[in-house]
């Protein structure tokens, strides 16, 4: 008995194992020589470039200093450094000898032209939802970029997670291919903005929560993330700024990077807007779209009647400490902070951002807060012509003491927690980095 | 090397990406008009402009500047006539005068946002530009001069 067992399970666990691979097999598909420009009508070609803007395909395919789609860019995951690839015609470094079937593959199945799956890093379950007009429209783009050679860097994954065949496992586990599905109940801009954040933009790629495998955990959409030590805030009802994401709003943030009653982006957001969604090549219909469909995600309309309360109270807290009354910490965000974050009345300046408004003070965890204290943000990081310097010289228990006044002081949540420990993690975090 | 302008003047410096740009100002470019006080922006000695809007340029390392527009008391207006600081002149405002490049540039910017300041507003944008010597009541009359005048005469009726 024991023998059989001792032959019956090697033997069912190699079964399973050449099943796995036989299912995992993808056959490569034929190079074609690098088509011609001719071949594409200008028409599909500037279609496709706003789809690749859209997409921001040069955040993870341009390394910084690169040409751009070159490749090279660092994706830091938590299984390890993942390098984004080449896209440029280039027939030797790039996918110069892609067909249209096999690039479609590519976007559609995460598959490549040689049959091997593509890393999870690549969204491949957000473009198998693009129409087929669109997968044509970003071949005859990308086919029509000038061609760089530069060749694909080592990815950092261990073993056995860098083995690509068992990426079929994490596709059995965590992907749907299929098109995208307008809603007939919704109007075509709901629908454009819709198919624009699922199947183009991948919003949900940074808003939604993944579990450990990486994989986007979908009964959990768009409740928000940790995103490069940054938190992306949740798009849906459980977005904590005090005034509503109206589509003006998100209009006005998502074309400028900053708006009067909710503040400037930062960190990774600020290329999505900057460079992703910017004229002149992304049309004004486009990112109206888009602020549609999220601000009814975040239900914005049925909070619309509180916007102005919540300006007024935010208001009422800029000017605390102006008067002098032995209080230390107010002491110090006058000292600091006041001069650019005041706000007089009747309603904030756009240049000033309001920090009562502000979701770093009401997400349930100071982090975006302290990054941004401890970094200050640069000419090109955030909203154009809106520079912030760095608090680093500050110490832990100042910036400690700067984010526990002003959450008590500006909002009404309970407050935060182990703040100076927080405080020291990403001030490490962040001289990591450097 | 980063570029920027300053005074409306291309520049391409050395300076390190993480040197504050108070330093690149005073040392690299010898525009000395912009002072240190403390290092970690609480004084509002090294106040300029980035793109038209005071910063501390103490703590502002030089790579957030990069590609953009700095001004400094000195290219403040380009014969030193801007209404701040021929309403500096005339009330005599310095006393040993080495706040007042920073005060003034943040006062340039207080009246960008509000061109007929309240008291309050006074004392909430300038509240990070210090004085040892206490001009402060100086400060506040200046800047409601400068304040009507750039609204064309026009006095500001806010308490005192």
């Amino acid at each position: 008995m024991k023998s059989r067992i001792a032959v019956a399970i090697p033997t069912v666990a190699l079964l399973g194992a050449a099943a796995f691979l036989a299912l995992a097999w993808r056959p490569a598909i034929a190079p074609v020589e690098p088509p011609q420009r001719s071949r594409f009508s200008t028409e599909s070609i500037a279609r496709g470039e706003v789809l690749a803007a859209e997409a921001h395909c040069a955040s993870c395919h341009t390394r910084p200093g690169g040409e751009r789609l070159g490749g090279g860019y660092a994706v830091q995951t938590p299984f390890g450094v993942i390098h984004g690839t080449n896209i440029t015609p280039d027939p030797d470094t790039g996918i110069g000898h892609w067909s249209l079937e096999a690039f479609e593959r590519a976007m559609r199945e995460g598959v490549s032209r040689g049959g091997s799956h593509l890393f999870p890093a690549f969204p491949y379950w957000a473009y198998t939802q693009l129409t087929d007009d669109d997968v044509e429209a970003l071949y005859a783009y990308l086919m029509t970029q000038p061609p760089v050679r530069e060749t694909k860097r080592a990815n950092g994954l261990p073993f056995p997670l860098d083995v690509r065949a068992l990426q079929e496992g994490w596709k059995l586990l965590f992907f749907r291919s299929g098109r995208f599905e307008p809603d007939p109940a919704k109007s075509g801009e709901w629908n454009r903005g819709a198919y624009l954040a699922e199947a183009v933009s991948d919003c949900s790629g940074c808003h939604t929560p993944r579990n450990a495998l990486g994989g986007e955990r979908r009964e959990h959409a768009y409740e928000g993330s940790l995103i490069d030590g940054w938190i992306a805030p949740a798009l849906n009802e459980a977005n904590p700024s005090p005034v509503p994401w109206s589509q003006e709003e998100l209009f006005a943030y998502l074309r400028t990077g900053v708006t009067p009653f909710h503040g400037a982006t930062s960190a990774t957001m600020t290329p999505v807007i900057r460079d992703g969604l910017a004229l002149p090549i992304v049309p004004d219909s486009d990112v109206r779209a888009l602020a549609l469909y999220f601000s009814e995600m975040a239900n914005a309309s049925a909070r619309a009647g509180g916007a102005e309360a919540a300006t007024q109270r935010a208001l009422a807290t800029s000017a605390l400490g102006i008067v002098q009354q032995y209080d230390p910490d107010a002491d110090l965000h006058a000292g600091a902070c006041m001069s650019c974050h005041y706000n007089a009345g009747p309603a904030p300046l756009a240049a000033r951002p309001e920090l009562a408004l502000n979701s770093a003070l009401t997400l349930s965890e100071p982090t975006n807060f302290i990054q941004v204290v401890l970094r200050g943000i640069g000419a090109n990081d955030g909203a154009p012509g809106l520079v912030m310097p760095a608090y680093a010289s500050l110490d832990d228990r100042e910036i400690a003491r700067l984010a526990a006044y002003l959450r008590r002081t500006r909002t009404n949540l309970p407050p935060w927690s182990d703040l100076e420990a927080k405080v020291a993690t990403i001030r490490r975090e962040v001289a990591a980095a450097h | 090397m980063t570029n920027f302008t300053i005074n409306g003047r291309a520049v391409w410096v050395q300076s390190p990406a993480d040197a504050p740009l108070l330093w690149v100002i005073r040392d690299e470019l010898r525009l000395t008009g912009t002072k240190f006080g403390c290092g970690i922006g609480f004084c509002g000695a090294c106040t300029v402009h980035v793109d038209g809007r005071a910063t501390r340029s103490c703590i502002t390392p030089l790579v957030a500047v990069a590609g953009a527009n700095v001004t400094t008391i000195e290219g403040l207006h380009p014969e030193g006539r801007h209404p701040l600081q021929e309403a500096w002149r005339e009330l005599q405002v310095p006393q040993c005068g080495y706040c007042q490049p920073g005060q003034i540039m943040q006062a340039a910017t207080l009246l960008k946002d509000y061109p007929n300041p309240s008291d309050r507003d006074i004392d909430a944008v300038m509240a990070g530009s210090v004085c040892r010597c206490m001009t402060y009541p100086r400060i506040r009359k200046a800047i409601k001069v400068a304040s009507a005048r750039m609204r064309g005469g026009e006095t500001s009726d806010s308490p005192a």
